[in-house]
């Protein structure tokens, strides 16, 4: 008897866990379509939208703010990279617990909850205003490494706290100091985790557009002639104003509707976004992959 | 009686054969006190076994060696550890200490990274970086670790993929590149099956040649197949010191008696 009541307790925990699982597929299953349709909607609307020139470096085309763009998100990692990644050293190998390591974290989730439009109205404050400069894409930049500086931290500290412990146990014991163990042993360790948060925040440049309102500003204006560094109009120059593609898209749907063409070249920047994006994150997976295995040496 | 027994056995040896000599140290983890004075002077060339139950403080003694337990919060150290006559707390610095006095852990802990690199990661750390160099230290070390046969066609793979045994012997391979005079092993084959574990005893043999032993072990028939020494702890304090066979034939202690019999651990 006692036996059969436990048959029926074994069939009821299978017939839980098989809804379960089929739970959990279906909200998998759902997302994934939720992406490819998305997607698919954006590059196929894109795709439609095309006409020629619509790569041209003028009012028709989008090649200025496509320039923009990976100019704009490379200066913001150039920044944001090394100081978020030494910040999260700091807070996974040296900051010792107590209350100032309690505030700065603190301070490092609230930062990563600013709303984007508050972070511009800041840096156009602090970068444009008490600097007295015009737009420009250094200003930019320094406010989206103002929103990517937190994740990078968080998952650079993630990373090196989730490495065995015996990793710097086993590189102390040989005579290396504190820092040669980070920089030799630890860091490559968790550089895969650290570049998918480097991506995260590249992915966070591509797609800003409100921090970028007010100090990258929306215009471009800019001679492909001109490679004088100090002259506004030289696409090098940092110090230009500069208008990236999620914020042409912004502004093709607003003030900028008086072109012609405006629809178009929404849609075909919004698809050339989304591209843009995809080919970034998978250039650096496949990237990391080659660093880890030249690193680490292929398994067995 | 039992402390007499041991410098009498010690003092046979010429004084320069001593390595490593521990007088009257103490050790606090906070308000737990660890380690109670313990006397202990640790011959050259030879092994010395530490043995005793789990929490005697073994372990906790072995990283006092190399000043392992400076990496932890809250450690007092108290009392004095000479190595061939230099305090390694006084006169030296933790960095040179560790080069000299290396160490193997209990759980296999090689670097994410080809089993070249985790050899070549102690010389390089100090300067040796000519390809010459370091291709011969590899190879030298691995032929010391008894496992260069092994692991020649595998230099350039992950030492991630190895066995637990092997990744054991690459350690030691890394610990020997480093030319140390001494090395510690925090219960080396704890993790290992009997084979691997009778390939890291042997190694340990040959090792003695030319360097200084100190293991810690769970296994007291291990203590007795390879030690020529062997230290009995218990509740942080050394019980009793002596030339291994007579420490397992004839125990001084009834406390180390009862211990090796089973009675107790």
């Amino acid at each position: 008897m006692n036996n059969t009541k436990m048959m029926t307790r074994i069939k009821r925990a299978k017939r839980v866990d098989h809804v379960m699982t089929g739970v959990f597929f279906a909200i998998g299953g759902f997302f994934l379509c939720l992406i490819i349709v998305l997607a698919a909607y954006i590059i196929i609307k894109g795709i439609l939208s095309y006409y020629p020139g619509v790569f041209a470096f003028n009012a028709q085309g989008i090649g200025n703010q496509l320039f923009n763009t990976i100019y704009l998100v490379f200066l913001s990692l150039v920044i944001s990279v090394p100081i978020g990644v030494m910040a999260g050293i700091y807070m996974a190998e040296y900051a010792k617990p107590g209350r100032v390591t309690k505030f700065i974290r603190i301070s490092i989730e609230s930062l990563s909850s600013l709303p984007s439009i508050v972070v511009g109205l800041f840096g156009y404050l602090v970068f444009i205003l008490m600097t007295g400069a015009r737009w420009n894409l250094m200003a930019g930049a320094l406010a989206v490494s103002i929103l990517s500086l937190p994740s990078i931290t968080t998952t650079t500290e993630d990373a090196m706290r989730s490495l065995p412990k015996s990793y710097k146990a086993g590189s102390m014991a040989l005579g290396a100091t504190h820092w040669v163990t980070i920089v030799r042993v630890l860091l490559p360790a968790c550089l895969p985790r650290i570049i998918t948060g480097v991506i995260l925040a590249a992915g966070r440049g591509f797609g800003e557009a409100a921090a970028l309102l007010y100090t990258a500003g929306q215009s471009t204006r800019i001679n492909w002639a001109n490679w004088n560094l100090t002259s506004p109009t030289c696409p090098l120059n940092p110090f230009r104003p500069g208008e990236t593609l999620a914020l042409h898209i912004w502004v093709m749907r607003t003030e900028g509707s008086l072109n012609p063409n405006s629809e178009k070249i929404a849609n075909f920047s919004a698809a050339v976004l989304v591209i843009l994006v995809l080919a970034f994150s998978l250039t650096a997976r496949i990237m990391t992959k080659r660093i880890n295995q030249k690193q680490v040496g292929s398994k067995a | 009686m039992t402390i007499s027994g041991t410098s009498e056995n010690i003092e046979q040896k010429n004084t320069a054969d001593l390595c490593i000599k521990v007088e009257n140290l103490h050790l606090y983890y906070g308000q737990f006190h660890a380690l109670k004075g313990i006397n202990m002077e640790i011959p050259e060339h030879e092994i010395t076994a530490l043995i005793g139950p789990s929490g005697c403080g073994k372990s906790t003694f072995l990283k006092t060696l190399n000043r392992m337990n400076d990496l932890e919060e809250g450690v007092r150290i108290e009392g004095k550890v000479t190595l061939n006559g230099t305090d390694i707390y006084r006169d030296m610095d933790a960095i040179e200490l560790r080069k000299r006095v290396g160490m193997v852990f209990q759980q296999p802990n090689p670097f994410p990274k080809s089993v070249y690199e985790n050899v070549a990661y102690g010389p390089r750390i100090n300067g040796i970086n000519r390809k010459s160099e370091l291709d011969e230290i590899v190879e030298r070390s691995l032929r010391q670790a008894a496992i260069w046969d092994e692991l020649k066609d595998r230099l350039y793979k992950s030492a991630l993929g190895l066995s637990g045994g092997q990744q054991q012997r690459l350690c030691i391979a890394r610990t020997l590149a480093v030319e140390p005079e001494v090395i510690l092993m925090d219960e080396p084959t704890s993790a290992l099956d009997p084979i691997s574990t009778s390939r890291i005893e042997d190694l340990a043999m040959d090792l003695k040649k030319d360097y200084t032993i100190v293991i810690v072990t769970h296994n007291m028939q291990q203590a007795s197949r390879i030690s020529d020494n062997t230290a009995f702890f218990l509740l942080g304090e050394l019980i009793e010191y002596n030339k291994t066979e007579k420490l397992f034939s004839i125990p001084a202690d009834k406390r180390t008696e009862d211990y090796i019999t089973g009675r107790f651990g």
